[in-house]
């Protein structure tokens, strides 16, 4: 079975997040690890390995400092990666990182391309399944399970206060929802392994486009949350701060 | 020429969702300011019934997909139908709810429109060169883009609870189309077998007014009992903290925080929940935000707008007694 995984490196959710002096998220000094959701798509990936044999490929844009997360998830198991890196890219919105996803996959073989239904950065949620479109393969987000007999996946997707379960031909996309499966560590032996590993840097005309795709949405301001006034405690033995804190609620906020 | 501002009106078991009327209500405002029209289009089977509330919302037209393959959401089938009726009236704008149907439809809908989007926005307003101007959390609620489009039409899914619902005007009428299902066979190629739904009388996370939230200081999960029972008083829905998830209390589905659910209701209760960065970015956008902990010193009280410092155990069911005499 052929396996490919869509992966992003991303800020640790731990991070504090600040501006530069060009009013531009700060990277610097920040911890970058696979996006979380990414790591479900991975492990899923394996287990699929490990049942019907056959290799994991990651696919990844991203520069330089990316080349760790992509090592870690070829010390995880995967097999080789492909690496999109191309100064053109710096701009792209969602619908140019789907393009150019979707023509180096498109070069691979592939039966199940799975990804993570959201990364933690940007929080768009969009890539994997706007691959699948530009694929022509069908897709399914959010999923809690994957079974797959011969060329049909039958899976478990989360919807708002239930799931449902869904029977697909492949090749198709899948998109990993927390709970799906829990990732493994990399071994001594997997990151040895890693090292020998094949990573593909690839341009955009590597992969095929002569000019990068234009993008069709701009991001043009970024800013902080403005912080909340918080640190009023209401004192009092507990039922009277109750007896408080219920009449702030409802006469005060009207929130009750 | 686009023209126009559409939205995708989700509806389960005949009953419009929230969130639904929530993106009618501000693209009310915004159509008037544009002097453009609104339309809401409605895939789903016997449907037609619900034309009336759409149009009390502001809808100047409603389409109606009625078709029995478009019963229940399935990609393939919505995404087919809606690109059809979309690519027909070429309108400049789409939105649609950021729900579970809207986070797996619109990346989709968008790519096979050819159209940017937008993922999970809390503004939207005008560039005032006549293109849409979008706000959007990023990092998980710990910084905001603003977003505008280079190309149109766009298409943009909305946050639940990040817009007021308008008063419905019952007298408002709107123009109601019907237009057969297009779907392309090879659409169909995911069929849903069944649906599971969690047995709940309580709202939907993302979707509700008030949220208590119960974290590691719950110190089980048999106490959050305490927590259902006051949410039932005030018609809440219960969360919980990745650390209680992660210790097997609750199930991940009420997880809030940045790898869980992100919401945004008018009043947040956080109970024994110190504070994670994690944990404020899905919950820093409530509007009010009360803190019962008995550490002084916890994170949570940096944000929180009304905190008691003190014994959950204690304070919970009193705050409940209180909450019965204020509801009775």
């Amino acid at each position: 079975m052929d396996i490919v995984v869509i992966m992003k490196q991303t800020f640790d959710t731990e991070a504090k997040i600040v501006l530069d002096g060009d009013g531009k998220i700060d990277g610097t000094g920040v911890n970058l690890v696979i996006n979380p959701y990414d790591e479900f798509a991975i492990e899923e990936a394996l287990k699929l390995k490990e049942r019907f044999g056959g290799e994991a490929t990651v696919v990844c844009m991203g520069g330089e400092r990316a080349q760790e997360a992509i090592r870690t998830a070829l010390a995880m198991g995967c097999d080789k990666a492909v690496r999109i890196d191309d100064p053109a890219l710096a701009d792209a919105d969602e619908w140019v990182i789907a393009e150019t996803l979707a023509k180096a996959v498109s070069a691979m073989p592939y039966d199940v391309i799975l990804g993570g239904r959201i990364a933690v950065d940007d929080g768009a949620g969009q890539a994997p399944i706007r691959v699948a479109e530009a694929l022509g393969v069908p897709s399914v987000g959010s999923i809690l399970q994957l079974e797959i007999e011969e060329d049909t996946a039958t899976v478990t997707r989360e919807t708002d206060g239930g799931t449902e379960r869904i029977e697909v031909k492949l090749p198709a996309v899948f998109t990993a929802q927390k709970g799906l499966n829990e990732p493994r560590y990399p071994s001594m032996m997997g990151i040895m392994k890693a090292k020998k590993k094949e990573i593909a840097v690839k341009s955009l005309a590597d992969i095929g486009f002569g000019d990068a795709p234009a993008p069709k949405t701009k991001i043009v301001e970024f800013s902080l949350p403005n912080p909340r006034a918080g640190g009023k405690t209401i004192p009092g033995e507990p039922a009277d701060a109750a007896r408080e804190l219920a009449r702030l609620l409802r006469d005060e906020m009207k929130v009750i | 020429m686009a023209k126009g501002i559409w939205v995708v009106v989700e509806q389960n078991r005949s009953k419009i969702r929230k969130v639904s009327l929530e993106l009618l209500s501000r693209a009310r405002v915004l159509a008037d300011e544009s002097a453009e029209p609104l339309v809401a289009v409605l895939p789903g089977s016997g449907v037609a019934d619900l034309a009336a509330e759409i149009a009390s919302y502001g809808a100047d037209k409603v389409i109606l997909i009625d078709d029995e393959r478009l019963a229940r959401y399935t990609t393939g089938a919505y995404t087919s139908a809606l690109n059809g009726t979309i690519g027909k009236g070429d309108p400049r704008l789409v939105l649609i709810g950021n729900t579970a149907m809207g986070k797996d439809l619109a990346p989709r809908l968008a790519q096979r429109l050819g159209a940017g989007m937008a993922s999970d926005c809390t503004g939207l307003s005008s560039d005032g060169a006549g293109l849409p101007l979008f706000k959007r959390p990023i990092y998980g609620g710990k910084a905001f883009a603003e977003v505008t489009a280079s190309a149109l039409p766009v298409v943009a899914t909305i946050r639940p609870n990040a817009f007021a619902l308008a008063t419905p005007d019952a007298s408002r009428a709107a123009e109601v189309v019907n237009e057969p299902a297009k779907i392309d066979p090879a659409d169909l190629k995911a069929i849903l077998k069944d649906i599971v739904v969690a047995v709940s009388a309580r709202p939907e996370l993302t979707e509700a007014d008030i949220i208590i939230s119960g974290g590691r200081g719950m110190k089980g999960p048999e106490n959050y009992e305490l927590l259902e029972k006051c949410a039932d008083v005030i018609g809440a829905a219960v969360g919980a903290s990745r650390a209680a998830v992660d210790a097997g209390w609750r199930d991940r589905e009420f997880q809030v925080g940045q790898t869980g659910k992100t919401v945004s209701p008018t009043l947040y209760i956080a109970c024994g929940i110190s504070g994670a960065i994690q944990h404020l970015a899905g919950m820093g956008s409530s509007k009010v935000i009360v803190a019962i902990n008995k550490d002084p010193e916890a994170n949570i009280f940096t944000l929180a707008d009304y905190g008691i410092v003190g014994d959950l155990f204690e304070i919970v069911p009193l705050l409940t007694e209180e909450f019965k005499k204020l509801v009775s």
